[in-house]
């Protein structure tokens, strides 16, 4: 049995559909990666699954049960963490405070302790007394996913966490990803950026204007067939 | 201009019948003082100018988006005004009304320079300070009863113009010429404060008020001056709201500043009507004014208990029909008396279905 | 001169029980941008609560708000959870006609509970008695004691937001209702708490109302508006900016009260819109909103 399946999920925005029917599956200790366009669902998708966007119970399931109806909240205690798209981090608190309010919910004791990220990102640990706005985008978004990790969640769901950073900024914080993996959480990546994606990837899935148009491993498929799935023919 | 290709229709089917059953029942209206009793006259006085009062505040609060706690402040400002008017300026009342609107329509800009530097719920509290402050300072002025009051003398009542006329005619009594120049004059406010609004939101200022409502950004990157229709209307408001309290006054024949800027008499009772009938629309606060009359005529003994039920009501209705009762039954019903929404039509006969705007 | 410098410290005081009046709203606001109509209204309702307390116990007035502070928590807790937390959202109109509409339903409630009558908390010797500060001056104790109460409870507030974990979700909520709640914060209770809170520190407020004066189920209305004034006055999300804007109204009042009696109300809010077209943000208003 997956960790985490997604069935037949779907979703509006008021009039609008943006996801038909997506069933995806990731296993305990992969990574996945959602590739596709702006506004092929993948965002959409993350949200489902993290509760900000509620549905059918079944069309989310983890662990064996059914997630999908349930509010953001409680999907949080039943230990799954979402790094925002934005980053999103509280403007009127410390770099860590914003870590300790991201296991506020759930006292969960496991790898991921305050020190624990600070030794991941060592850059945030001269800074944490500073306020979160006054920090690079990077920096921000290295304190976004440290601030995901604080409940020891079983699975990490990222949401273009590479967007409007430099490359090589890119370059450090998807070192961090082996990390957490060997830490024990299972994490689903949302890229635009494909070749990092590839590169971190365990299994891969392409969205295309809500539906899934590709599959598999990251090497199972030439560049023409990615290339389709992402923009359509 | 070369021809656009469509016309813009507002007038629906139904609201053609409604146009031509509202002339007869405005016609029945116009005749009452002739046929009903003193009491029912006097009741309808009541329902006309708290009608016009909601009609204002419905205008500012459900068109504009301005939630003013605080009209009660041009209320007893044109109470005030008519009181000074028709005593120290020796002007005749029939003509100290209009005139109260036009000063209360300049004392709306300093005090909208002052209210309109908040936003949302603070500015609904700004405008309770400043009717407060209103009140404070009529509590100051001697000459007019100062913190107790004062009565309107009987030379003023009586001499209002079209009293002497009627009396002519008719041959009767001072008191009821009296009474139906006063009913005329608030059902001439009620109707036209009704078409003045009514022309007000059909007009481009009517769209652009509706753009504000709905996102006051979006409507300015379309080049709506958000700020100067805002002014616009709160000024408008302020001089039909200085007109009906002139009015109200003018019937009463007594002021004092408690009385002129109570919250409750002139807000409060205001913003139930308009809930309850329907927020946003103008038969809202038609049929909202009609609840109320009869909750005010077979509860209103039960005192605070009756204060208890509408504050339940609102609260009720507010959480649960947001709309209203009136909005309510439009929506179930497809009903409009007063159309606003405004319609594409095709000119020329074409595969092109009417689209709604 | 010392009359002046007097009537300036008795300004100074009054603005503490402003505050306090203030704090409670200031709060409210600054988690879940709520005004609630209501507030003064439920400052009065603390204070029939402690005076019911006082007359069914027989105890001292100030173990008496200690009594009345968790059954005002819980009436702040089930207020927001079951009634306000309906209203919140994009649209201005329901929270403000809700909160109008129970300022109208506790007023007349305690009307028909308590009658029209004046009222007043005894707190003893203490109401009359007095320091002397020197060089001829004497401040009461019991304002005095308001004014330390109101610099205590913003001290406390402050510590809860900042120290405690409580107040973290609290700011959370404040800056970003959305993303808190992928923290594992429920909104709904977590707002719920924020106005126990609050009405805790009402409860505070209300002590020292009913001892420094008469109250009656109608002055509701009347302290809403000086809250709001201090709030404003001092930048919204600023406590301490809200003690300022107390102390301010405090001091206009009785420097209005000073040149002529019938001034007094009319000189704090003279003073307010004096600030309001000056500084529309206010004095210490918080840089991120």
């Amino acid at each position: 049995m997956s960790l985490l399946e997604t069935r037949d999920l779907t979703a509006h925005y008021r009039d609008l559909q943006a996801l038909f029917g997506v069933n995806t599956r990731l296993e305990e200790g992969d990574t996945l990666a959602i590739i596709g366009a702006n506004g092929a669902g993948k965002s959409t998708y993350l949200k489902a699954i993290s509760g900000l966007i509620r549905g059918h119970p079944g069309s989310v399931v983890f662990d064996g049960e059914p997630i999908g109806a349930l509010p953001a909240a409680q999907i949080m205690r039943r230990g799954i963490a979402l790094v925002p798209e934005g980053r999103r981090l509280f403007p009127s608190m410390t770099v860590e405070e914003n870590l300790l309010v991201g296991k506020y919910g759930y006292e969960n004791p496991g790898a991921w302790t305050v020190d624990a990220v600070y030794s991941l990102f060592p850059r945030l640990k001269e800074r944490r007394h500073q306020p979160s706005t006054t920090l690079s985008g990077g920096e921000q978004q290295m304190v976004a996913i440290g601030r995901a990790l604080m409940s020891n969640p079983r699975v990490l769901l990222c949401d273009e966490i590479s967007l409007g950073l430099a490359p090589i900024i890119i370059r450090d914080i998807y070192q961090a990803l082996p990390k957490i993996k060997s830490a024990g959480t299972s994490v689903i990546i949302v890229e635009q950026d494909i070749q990092q994606a590839m590169k971190v990837a365990d299994r891969l899935y392409c969205f295309q204007e809500g539906r899934i148009s590709l599959a598999g491993g990251p090497t199972a498929f030439t560049r023409e067939e990615i290339h389709v799935a992402y923009f359509g023919s | 201009m070369a021809d656009p290709g469509y016309r813009i229709e507002i007038a629906s089917q139904a609201s053609r019948y409604v146009t031509f059953a509202g002339a007869i029942l405005l016609v029945a209206l116009f005749l009452v003082p002739f046929y009903a009793s003193r009491g029912l006259v006097q009741e309808l006085i009541f329902v006309f100018y708290m009608l016009a009062l909601a009609q204002l505040w419905n205008l500012l609060a459900g068109y504009a988006g301005l939630v003013s706690v605080g009209q009660q402040a041009f209320v007893g400002l044109g109470g005030y005004l008519l009181f000074a008017l028709t005593v120290f300026g020796e002007i005749n009342a029939l003509l100290a009304i209009p005139l109260a609107g036009v000063i209360a329509f300049v004392f709306a800009f300093p005090t909208a320079l002052v209210v309109f530097r908040l936003r949302g719920a603070y500015f609904a509290i700004g405008t309770w300070v400043v009717a407060e402050v209103y009140r404070l300072v009529a509590a100051q002025v001697k000459d007019l009863g100062g913190g107790t009051g004062t009565s309107l003398p009987v030379a003023v009542t009586n001499g209002v113009f079209g009293i002497e006329w009627l009396k002519a005619i008719f041959d009767m009594r001072t008191a009821l010429a009296r009474d139906m120049v006063m009913y005329w004059i608030a059902f001439a406010l009620a109707v036209g404060t009704l078409l003045v609004v009514y022309r007000i939101l059909r007009s481009r200022r009517g769209l652009a008020l509706a753009a504000i409502r709905d996102s006051e950004l979006a409507a300015e990157s379309v080049g709506v001056d958000g700020f100067r229709t805002k002014l616009w209307v709160y000024a408008v408001t302020a001089a039909g709201t200085g007109m009906i309290g002139a009015l109200i006054y003018l019937q009463t024949a007594r002021i004092s500043p408690d009385a002129a800027f109570s919250v409750l008499d002139w807000t409060a009772y205001v913003i139930f009507i308009v809930v309850i009938g329907g927020i946003g629309t103008i038969e809202g606060p038609i049929v909202g004014v009609i609840v109320f009359y009869l909750m005010q005529t077979y509860l209103a003994d039960f005192g605070t208990w009756y204060l208890i039920l509408l504050g339940a009501l609102a609260i009720v209705i507010m959480l649960f029909a947001p709309r209203g009762i009136w909005g309510y039954v439009a929506a179930r019903y497809n009903l409009v008396l007063f159309p606003l929404q405004r319609r594409l039509i095709a000119r020329k006969p074409s595969v092109h279905e009417t689209d709604k705007v | 001169m010392t009359g002046l410098f007097d009537t300036i410290i008795q300004g100074v005081l009054l603005g503490g029980l402003y505050a306090l009046f203030a704090v409670g709203l200031s709060l409210i606001f600054g988690i879940m941008r709520l005004v609630n109509l209501a507030h003064g209204d439920l400052i009065v309702l603390a204070a029939f609560t402690i005076l019911a307390v006082v007359n069914a116990l027989g105890i001292d007035v100030f173990v008496a708000a200690l009594v009345a502070a968790p059954l005002m928590f819980a009436v702040g807790f089930l207020l927001q959870f079951l009634i306000l937390n309906r209203t919140l959202g994009r649209d201005i109109l329901p929270p403000l006609l809700v909160t109008f509409g129970l300022s109208i339903i506790i007023q007349n409630g305690l009307l028909e509970a308590f009658s029209a009558d004046s009222k007043r908390l005894s707190a003893g010797a203490l109401e009359t008695a007095s320091i002397s500060l020197g060089g001829g001056l004497a401040v009461g104790v019991m304002p005095l004691m308001v004014l330390l109460s109101a610099i205590a409870v913003i001290f406390a507030l402050n510590l809860l937001f900042y120290w405690l974990p409580l107040g973290r979700a609290f700011r959370a909520t404040s800056d970003d209702p959305e993303i808190a709640q992928l923290m594992g914060i429920d909104n709904r209770r977590i707002f719920a708490i924020a106005m126990g809170v609050a009405m805790v520190v009402t409860t505070i407020a209300a002590l020292y109302l009913g001892i420094r004066a008469n109250f009656d189920p109608s002055i509701g209305p009347a302290r809403l508006l000086y809250a709001f004034e201090a709030v404003i006055i001092g930048g919204l999300g600023s406590l301490w900016g809200t003690l300022a804007g107390g102390i301010i109204i405090g001091v206009a009042q009785t420097l209005g009260a000073h040149i002529n009696p019938e001034w007094q109300i009319l000189a704090g809010h003279l003073a307010f819109l004096a600030v309001l077209i000056l500084r529309p943000r206010g004095l210490f208003p918080r840089a991120v909103d």
